[in-house]
């Protein structure tokens, strides 16, 4: 199912017309909006008229996140504050959360580009939803709500965790559509099979997964177990939330962007240069039609590549595969943007902790477990097992409390972390995605 | 009336107990009296030995996780109730025992305890006072 045919199938050839004309209009409007924006543009030496086709983009700096924390919280708004009629943060490394804005329009845009993610998994009209992505400062909950209630699906707005009111709900509503992230679908079934719930009595046929990366092989065990289409969707709130890229039920293969309201480029991350379609670099969005926060070439961070292929579907938008990497040091631990930053600057306020550190990543049944060891500091030492043990409940707390993560410290001995020349490894990922 | 007692962080992993064991032997430390105080993650080892300064160089040396503590050595009487004695006599001064552990003179005499208080000098200034024998290091040490 195609929501909006007109936008959705438009010709290649239009669509990059329609890209430039908003392109010119947002460089317009940020430069003469945005003081942070007046300023890179002189200092890249470039104004809005001199962008005359959409390769003129590449003369356009880069918005980088810490560009967002620099102007926190309302610094990056592009309208007055009375125009804005939403506000979203997600975590960032100083405790300082990233800020996002929207305004009517950007919220029906929201609405809209969740709409086209529904409908492109087979969820419509008559369908029951239910959402268990968090609600609140995170995007992921509101965002599948708003796009559920666009499509006249029945949205069930249950938000995460509790999963035997999950099961509860999925068999006496009869959910045909599930959303959340694929590993809590796989943790919720373990608990389906516990509470002895027969799954081919479950009407369920469809999920609408993301929020942190998952593998191929994941969807195969989730459309094996719980007998459902199991659909992959991409996005940040810096850019919008989720339903910047979206698969389709037809291919499976690779999300869909909206290029009517992104242009997506793939970059090499270290010297900024854009890559031909295909090859894997940095994903790079530019927003073209957003009002509260428009923000020129962000540097998502993500490494994947496009897909320029025509698909099935009748999509003529560029596809992106699975992000496969990071060109940061960010996890992403059970849909929580972590940063090891953040738990170093936890630790270089106790001082019987040395900043050595190793943050230990993995999948214990199908959830994603933190834990992080800490060298003692040299010199200081408390010979007591209690105070030990409240050190490490402190540290575990103020983690918990900065990063929302709950977390297993583990002290131990000095120079046990194993040292690097250079860059020091501060994280060990053992998800193997 | 103090004694230096030296504390080893150790993870939880078979060889560690063997390794600072081991290192302190090979350099001619005697360890007089060992404590092991653990959890399922890390413990921490007590160690009276002959020669603290000595010990806690090369345990630091080698790059051990290593503290010095002082603690007290009380003689507790061969008779019922010895212990209990001592402990009555801490409570009523409200001295709180952070731990404690046994330690046997090999010559046969009276056991002595090991104690680690929070208020150290406070606790020797009462022990003695009430009449407790308090074991001096050079006697500990030298054994
Ligand atoms: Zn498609």
């Amino acid at each position: 199912m195609i929501w909006n045919q007109q936008y959705e199938t438009m010709p290649r050839d239009e669509l990059r017309k329609l890209q430039l004309l908003r392109l010119k209009q947002l460089c317009e409007n940020v430069y003469h909006r945005v003081p942070f924006y007046r300023n890179a543009f002189d200092k890249a030496g470039v104004k809005p008229e001199d962008i005359k086709s959409l390769d003129d983009l590449q003369r356009l700096p880069f918005t980088y996140k810490q560009d967002m924390r620099d102007n926190y919280p309302f610094g990056m708004f592009a309208v007055p504050q009375e125009q804005v009629v939403r506000i979203h943060a997600s975590s960032g490394t100083t405790g300082k959360p990233t800020v996002v804005g929207y305004t009517a329009r950007d919220v029906d845009t929201w609405a809209e580009l969740m709409a086209r993610t529904m409908s492109a998994a087979g969820v419509g009209r008559g369908d029951i939803l239910q959402n268990a992505y968090g609600y609140g400062l995170f995007t992921g909950g509101l965002g599948a709500h708003y796009g559920g209630e666009k499509i006249g699906a029945s949205v069930i707005p249950i938000s995460g965790g509790n999963s035997k009111k999950q099961l509860m709900l999925l068999k006496d509503f009869g959910s045909t559509a599930i959303s959340c992230t694929p590993s809590y679908a796989l943790s919720l079934y373990e608990t389906a099979v516990e509470e002895g719930i027969n799954i081919d009595e479950l009407k369920l046929r469809v999920g609408i997964f993301g929020a942190e990366p998952w593998t191929d092989a994941m969807r195969q065990e989730i459309e094996a177990k719980w007998k459902i289409d199991a659909l992959d969707i991409y996005g940040l709130s810096e850019i919008i939330g989720p339903g910047v890229g979206y698969e389709c039920v037809e291919e499976k293969r690779g999300m869909h962007i909206s290029e009517d309201h992104f242009i997506v480029e793939t970059i090499d991350p270290k010297t900024g240069e854009v890559l031909p379609a295909g090859e894997e670099g940095e994903l790079v969005f530019t927003t073209i039609t957003k009002e509260a926060i428009p923000l020129i070439r962000y540097r998502t961070r993500d490494i994947t590549s496009l897909i320029t292929d025509p698909c099935k579907c009748g999509r003529s938008s560029v596809r992106m595969r699975k992000v496969t990497g990071r060109s940061d040091d960010m996890l992403i631990i059970r849909g929580v943007n972590v940063f090891p930053s953040q738990v170093e600057a936890i630790i270089v306020t106790k001082k019987e902790l040395s900043p050595h550190y190793l943050l230990i990543v993995d999948r214990v049944d199908n959830m994603d477990t933190l834990e992080v060891q800490i060298e003692l500091a040299e010199g200081v030492f408390m010979d007591t097992i209690s105070k030990l043990q409240e050190l490490a409940k402190t540290v575990e707390k103020e983690i918990k409390d900065m990063i929302g993560v709950t977390c297993k410290v583990r002290i131990v001995e000095h120079k046990t972390i194993a040292r690097s020349e250079g860059k020091a490894m501060r994280v060990l990922d053992k998800r193997k995605l | 009336m103090k004694l230096q007692q030296i504390s080893v962080f150790i993870e939880n992993q078979s060889g560690r107990l063997y390794d600072v064991t081991n290192l302190l032997g090979q350099n001619g430390i005697n360890i007089r009296a060992l404590s092991l105080a653990d959890t399922s993650d890390f413990g921490i080892l007590r160690l009276i030995v002959n020669n603290p300064e000595n010990a806690y160089k090369i345990l630091k040396d080698n790059e051990f996780t290593v503290g010095r503590t002082e603690v007290v050595a009380v003689e507790v009487k061969d008779e019922p109730g010895g212990l209990a004695e001592i402990l009555g006599a801490l409570s009523k001064n409200e001295i709180n025992v952070e731990y404690m552990y046994a330690f046997v003179e090999p010559s046969g005499g009276n056991a002595i305890m090991i104690f680690r208080f929070d208020e150290t000098d406070k606790a020797v200034e009462k022990l003695t006072a009430a009449g407790f024998t308090l074991v001096p290091g050079n006697r500990i040490y030298g054994i």
